[in-house]
């Protein structure tokens, strides 16, 4: 068997190194931790690509950096920055939207609201002026030293914000794929997409804990990206999402177990391997679909 | 006409956006099971008019009903198409899903396979797409259909609840000639078939004339309504365009109109009798 230095005591049997695995509770805890966040992340983040906001993801994924940095400063648990930056940057976002603007003025406003969070994550940073080791996993991500505490509060999360897209499944559907037409059957959707924004807000402030700020796309938008392209049925394309999403976690984490290099970095990597492959795949399949089409309509 | 029997009813009435009057001393009716074009320049209020109907824009004086009832408090018996662009070619949602949305998707909660109701509404989203032929299509992701495929999805999205009224906004905009008279001709026979008061806006009169019972005209703020032959008449519509407009009568009885500030052309002979 070959030796490769970036793997570390991994024996290459299935069985034994998954045993490996599940033997010390941190990686436990870790595994929870991914399993119930790649779920909802899975579930929000087909919505969002549905809804085309992973603009308005992206910038609350940056929003969640300042978010931890101003928590460590304050000596308060991670995930109460998380949460916190998370839930007023989407109420922020939510009055962006609600003011009604052209959307290239949304976009850009947006985009200033990204910018200022960056440069507030790097005063925090900054000000803590000790040592902030954790500067790399606040933006990159970690599996390390996630208690079982923080996993009761991540699944606590999860389940409400789950709950909560469950009640609102269909309108919530209905709003975004026409907003108007759901709008003269009586949905709220001003109030759908505000509470939407939400649920992005924290399911990226749990993804985050997992990812990093930085990473939190490889969850919420690659998973859901890709399904879109797999299959045009609501239902199957949610489930393809979570399903992505668990399997490129599971298997991230395992990789980044017995090896020297970061979990976001595999995630990330399978999760964009997936997207790519399905993405050639779906320009093979439509093309001789469209061909078939465009001849059909001429003659 | 009975009041009983009048779709939508406006009496002198009267909208204004912004300070500005769009129309006043409207007063016009769309007897149930009729098919009725609006018609008119741009700007001439005639998406309002159908807001108004919707109960979506409160009238500055008059009164509308709609279905007996006071516009807005009958929309689950509206079918409402809104004047829109076409889906985005990344749209990848099946057209057979937008048209279920129409049935249920203002309904809380998510759909659960398997129940004998969802079963049912399966059934009816199959027999709306047959009666307006997209049954070869329905399947496809909606964002890489045509845009004359994508509008008779939406029409049987608006249909899918038996509407008495339908409300159509531009639904032949951006279709080509040939995808205009096969729309026209559907929504008439969808009008006579389940018995829809029809109400249809267009900018383009020549495509939907011989399938018409009635058109209201709207211009410089004021309305008229009546049969297509009184109304597209060369003295009406000078008068309500404010230019010169000849309406010729071809052989075959068909109306055609020349000289319409916005469509100067003439397509008379392409369209079959509906």
């Amino acid at each position: 068997m070959v030796e490769l230095s970036i793997f570390q005591g991994v024996s290459w049997n299935v069985v034994s190194d998954v045993q490996q695995l599940f033997s010390y509770p941190f990686m436990v805890n870790a595994l929870e931790a991914g399993t119930i966040v790649a779920v909802m992340a899975g579930v929000t983040g087909w919505f969002m690509v549905l809804r085309r906001q992973t603009f308005a993801g992206h910038t609350l994924s940056v929003i969640a950096f300042p978010g931890a940095a101003a928590a460590s400063l304050a000596g308060l648990p991670l995930a109460v920055g998380y949460f916190g930056f998370c839930g007023l940057g989407a109420l922020a976002l939510a009055g962006i939207a609600g003011s009604r603007r052209s959307l290239s003025g949304e976009s850009a406003a947006i985009g200033s609201l990204q910018a200022l969070a960056l440069a507030l994550g790097f005063l925090f940073v900054s000000l803590y002026q000790g040592i902030l080791n954790g500067l790399d996993s606040l933006l990159f991500g970690t599996f390390l030293g996630i208690t079982s505490d923080q996993v009761t509060v991540l699944l606590v999360v999860a389940a409400v914000t789950l709950v909560l897209v469950c009640v609102a499944g269909r309108p919530l559907f209905f709003a975004s794929v026409d907003a108007d037409v759901a709008r003269a059957a009586g949905v709220p959707v001003q109030l759908l997409g505000f509470g939407f924004l939400l649920v992005l807000g924290l399911s990226v402030a749990e993804t985050s804990q997992i990812t990093g700020a930085l990473l939190v796309f490889s969850l919420l938008v690659t998973p859901a990206a890709t399904a879109h392209q797999l299959t045009a049925r609501p239902g199957l394309g949610i489930a393809l999402s979570v399903a992505i999403a668990l399997a490129v976690t599971w298997l991230g984490l395992a990789l980044a177990y017995f090896s020297i290099y970061p979990v976001g970095f595999y995630v990330t990597s399978l999760a964009f391997g997936i997207y790519v492959l399905v993405r050639l795949g779906r320009g093979i399949l439509d093309r001789p679909r469209a061909t078939a089409r465009l001849a059909g309509a001429t003659s | 006409m009975t009041a009983k029997a009048a779709a939508v009813r406006f009496e002198d009435a009267a909208v204004r956006l912004g300070g500005r009057t769009i129309w006043s001393d409207v007063s016009l009716t769309v007897a149930k099971g009729e098919f009725v074009a609006v018609l008119g320049p741009n700007g001439a209020g005639k998406s309002t008019l159908i807001k108004a109907v919707l109960g979506l824009l409160p009238l500055a004086a008059g009164s509308v009903s709609v279905l007996g009832r006071p516009a807005g408090q009958a929309s689950g018996a509206i079918g409402y198409l809104p004047q829109r662009r076409n889906f985005d070619a990344g749209t990848r949602i099946r057209g057979l899903d937008i048209v279920h949305l129409g049935l249920d998707g203002a309904r809380w909660g998510v759909p659960i396979p398997g129940l004998p109701s969802r079963a049912r509404e399966t059934e009816r989203v199959r027999e709306v797409i047959e009666l307006v032929g997209a049954a070869g299509y329905a399947e496809e992701p909606i964002g890489q259909l045509s845009g004359g495929e994508q509008q008779r999805l939406l029409i049987a999205q608006a249909l899918v609840r038996r509407p008495q009224l339908l409300l159509l906004d531009e639904p032949l905009d951006s279709l080509d000639l040939p995808n205009q008279a096969a729309v026209a001709a559907l929504v008439r026979r969808i009008c006579r078939q389940e018995q829809v008061a029809v109400m249809l806006v267009a900018h383009d009169i020549n495509p939907i004339l011989g399938y018409l019972d009635r058109v209201v005209y709207l211009a410089g703020g004021k309305a008229v309504e009546g049969r297509p032959e009184e109304v597209i008449s060369s003295g009406t519509l000078s008068r309500l365009y404010g230019a010169p407009i000849e309406v010729l009568r071809a052989s075959d009885g068909r109306l055609v109109v020349v000289g319409q500030p916005e469509a100067p052309f003439v397509h008379g002979d392409r369209h079959a009798h509906g």
